[in-house]
């Protein structure tokens, strides 16, 4: 395997891409009592349209959610109960561009490893399993339509995007998941479940070549093709200036997204998502002049929250939070932008900003559910996650004031609310 | 778990817990105070006034540029509740020294500050800056009011304040809506006043320092402390239960209701209980999962918690308002299935299982580690994970069926929307 030392955060990585295509990452961590593995496919809730054998398919939305759920199902019975038995306390989650199946232990480890390889890459339901899942899923759908958070989000992206499948429920509806049937899961599994789609990510006090091992012996032979993937294109500026809502919530809540392009795959990306985090933190962060100005007059509390993200053809700032006149919020964001472009970025503040950014990165690094998705992003986008020092070091006030100047004019911003009950 | 408790000052107690595989430090500081409707809310409010100021940096923003020179450690006010108390103050996390440039040193200014926060406040006329009080009781209402936008949240609170009806275990952390609408500055100040001279004061480190530079750092820090008589808090009666069983129905606009269960638990011992929850709803493999939710499809989530120091069981669900009475049953029904003792031996071990591995784990992270001791210290109870994992390998299946014999029904909640038919 190769490994790469580094120094500054006292760490070691082991990595190898297996004959077969799967990327396998392993960062030992002595003195921990526990393990955790993350086994990660390329596909997720926007994965709705792309090409197979040269055709393009069009599947329901919430689709990779529902493969998610009936991937526990194993020929034996269900690998949930075969883990737990062992100590481990499996679970999985969708997301837009990304599955993901993990579990930790303190016992067993490699044997739950082997348990959680092969119950990923093997499917094993029926159409009567498939039938008897849609229930579990309708209730986790009607949960989250419950919950403002989840549904401020899901606007958000609806407010931005016209054509996007980042507009797409990641669960999809009750209604869209009506008709999905054994067949057509199988035939996502066996276009995206590849060892060349997937990454095997271990973090604990493991031997990294018998990790490495175990994949070669477990995962498929067959490498799986690439799979063409049609997000949709994305004009410059947001569907909707505005989106309101009522729920049953007892204080306004909002979320202002600012549109931002496409960002390509590659060791640029990390960069740029880094230039991104500093921009946020520059202009919204906790010590920035304008959050201090926002809180003390009462705009908004301590749920106020800024980040960039960049999803497959797409990406965007977001700046959320409870507020009972967000339209002002809105305003004084982007004012403030003007300003920090007028006047630029103080050699103290930046000095200030990058220690912090520092200090914020290295305390990613005591969780292993972040190291590994942090692992995950990279080996599907192109980048290393530990280098976050030197691209650090590498970004100066003027990278961060062009992503300002770049992503917060009001021609792509949009406000959505959730209002409670007159 | 290897803690060293130093006796710093009157009251003022500083426990150690050495840990070198973490790439930061840990800091907390926390007054243990009883839990009482008439004084939750009032106690919860004062570290969020002092978190605004103190002397030395006199606004939110001095604060926060101070912490960014610190490299981005936080500095977190915090309320808890831990049984019958309630536990205030700050919690401060820092990357570790050996992570920065040679020569950096972050205990003796992060320890300063945590102790400015406490002691030093920015006062105005002898009182808190009444600016800082108004924006941060307005706020503390805010946290109050929005537990409505989580309604899992919300059901869980709301069947704990019926459970517990009268009792200090029903008031929230936050205290009630009519408490800190109450709030004045005067008495607010007053209280202060004698938090910090009469309630004992844990203080927790765990990091990479050794005993002898924390106890000088935190000497120091907290040297100036009015220190008086400290009284005894009062033990956390176990839940009785009432005679008959109640039911609690409420309305709201939501698309999914929820069902709460709320019950007593008799004389088994801690251990049994902990166990026979863990079988019954507290995990992925327990009767409520297989049955609730997998067997019968009804919900996503249907789990049980045992309460350890009141000794009660709560069960949580969401299902379709049609399908309340049936979820209710078949909880019942698996409840009753256990006090038959219809548990396979791979139920009992799976649980066992989950539980090793849930305290095996506690010392694999910062918070794990201060929250355990914080727990125990709460009720000056001398509990470690290795004595609980021991106590869990000698609970035997028969002590399980015993003492889950004992638990009975005492409280049903359901939440639905204004249509549908209970």
């Amino acid at each position: 395997m190769r490994v790469r030392i580094y120094d500054r955060l006292g760490e070691t990585v082991y990595s190898e891409r297996l004959k077969n295509g799967l990327q396998v990452i392993v960062v030992p961590k002595p003195g921990f009592a526990r393990s955790y593995a993350a086994f990660a496919v390329r596909y997720g809730g926007m994965d709705t349209r792309f090409s197979l054998g040269g055709e393009w398919l069009d599947t329901p939305m919430g689709i990779a959610h529902y493969l998610e759920h009936k991937m526990f199902d194993t020929k034996e019975g269900n690998a949930l109960q075969e883990l737990a038995q062992n100590g481990a306390e499996p679970n999985a989650f969708t997301a837009n561009s990304m599955t993901v199946y993990y579990f930790d232990s303190t016992e067993k480890f490699e044997d739950n490893l082997k348990i959680l390889l092969s119950f990923v890459s093997v499917p094993w339901f029926t159409d009567e399993s498939v039938e008897k899942e849609r229930g579990i899923i309708s209730q986790e759908i009607r949960m989250g339509e419950d919950n403002p958070d989840h549904e401020l989000f899901q606007m958000l992206l609806q407010a931005l995007y016209s054509r996007s499948t980042a507009r797409n429920p990641i669960a999809g509806t009750v209604e869209s998941i009506a008709d999905i049937s054994a067949g057509t899961l199988y035939d996502c599994h066996r276009a995206f479940y590849t060892p060349s789609n997937m990454v095997l990510i271990v973090v604990g006090a493991v031997d990294p070549e018998h990790i490495a091992d175990l994949a070669r012996r477990v995962t498929s032979e067959v490498k799986g093709e690439e799979i063409p993937r049609d997000y949709g294109e994305e004009p410059e500026t947001p569907a909707a200036a505005e989106m309101t809502r009522t729920m049953a919530v007892a204080i306004p809540k909002f979320a202002i997204g600012f549109k931002g392009k496409p960002v390509p795959d590659g060791p640029d990306y990390y960069r740029t998502s880094l230039v991104g985090e500093l921009a946020c933190t520059a202009l919204l962060g906790d010590s920035s002049p304008l959050y201090q100005r926002l809180y003390e007059d009462g705009l908004v509390n301590s749920s106020f929250e800024a980040a960039y993200e960049i999803l497959p053809g797409i990406s965007f700032v977001f700046a959320s939070g409870e507020s009972r006149e967000s339209e002002r919020v809105r305003d004084e964001i982007i004012s403030e932008a003007d300003r920090l472009l007028r006047e630029g970025i103080p050699q103290d503040v930046w000095q200030r900003l990058s220690r912090a950014a520092y200090g914020s990165s290295l305390r990613g690094l005591n969780h292993f559910e972040s190291i590994a998705l942090s692992f995950a992003d990279g080996s599907f986008h192109g980048y290393d996650p530990f280098t976050f020092p030197e691209v650090y070091s590498s970004i100066t006030p003027d990278d961060v004031l062009s992503f300002i100047k770049e992503h917060f004019t009001p021609a792509q911003t949009t406000l959505c609310r959730i209002l409670p009950p007159e | 778990m290897h803690m060293t408790r130093v006796k710093l000052f009157e009251g003022v107690y500083l426990n150690h817990l050495p840990d070198r595989k973490f790439k930061t430090a840990l800091l907390s500081a926390n007054f243990i105070t009883p839990l009482h409707d008439q004084t939750a809310a009032a106690y919860a409010l004062i570290p969020a006034i002092l978190r605004r100021g103190t002397q030395r940096f006199p606004n939110l923003g001095a604060i926060e540029e101070e912490l960014d020179r610190l490299y981005g450690t936080s500095v977190d006010y915090v309320v808890r509740k831990y049984a019958e108390t309630q536990c205030i103050g700050f919690v401060a996390v820092m990357p570790d020294d050996r992570y920065l440039p040679p020569g950096e040193r972050l205990l003796e200014p992060v320890a300063d500050l945590v102790g400015e926060l406490i002691g030093d406040p920015v006062t105005a006329g002898g009182r808190f800056v009444p600016g800082y009080f108004e924006s941060e009781k307005a706020n503390l209402l805010d946290d109050i009011r929005s537990i409505l936008d989580d309604k899992r949240e919300y059901a869980a609170r709301r069947l704990i304040e019926e459970l517990c009806r009268g009792s200090n275990y029903a008031v929230s952390r936050y205290g009630s809506e009519a408490s800190a609408l109450k709030l004045r500055l005067r008495p607010l100040f007053a209280l202060y006043r004698e938090l910090i001279a009469n309630t004992r004061l844990e203080l927790i480190y765990c990091g990479s320092a050794p005993l002898s530079r924390v106890q000088g750092a935190l000497s120091i820090a907290f040297g100036a402390l009015p220190r008086d008589v400290i009284p005894e808090l009062p033990v956390t009666e176990p839940f009785a239960g009432g005679d008959v069983i109640r039911r609690v129905e409420e309305r709201m606009d939501v698309s999914q209701g929820k069902l709460g269960l709320g019950f007593a638990c008799g004389g088994g011992s801690t251990e049994a209980l902990l166990l026979g929850s863990t079988i019954f709803g507290g995990s992925s493999n327990s009767k409520l999962f297989m049955h609730v939710r997998e067997r019968l499809s009804l919900c996503y989530y249907a789990s049980s918690q045992f309460h350890q120091k009141k000794r009660l069981i709560t069960v949580g669900s969401g299902v379709e308002f049609s399908n309340l009475q049936v979820a209710e049953d078949e909880i019942l029904s698996q409840l009753t299935a256990i006090q038959n003792g219809e548990i396979e031996p791979w139920e009992f071990e799976a649980a066992r299982a989950a539980l090793k591995n849930a305290y095996g784990t506690v010392e694999d992270s910062l918070g794990g580690i201060e929250s355990f001791a914080l727990s125990q210290l709460s009720s000056l109870s001398d509990d470690t994970p290795e004595k609980k994992i021991a106590r869990i390998e000698a609970t035997t299946l028969d002590e399980v069926i015993a003492a889950m014999r004992e638990v009975h029904l005492d409280t049903v909640y359901t939440l639905l929307n204004e249509e549908a038919v209970a």
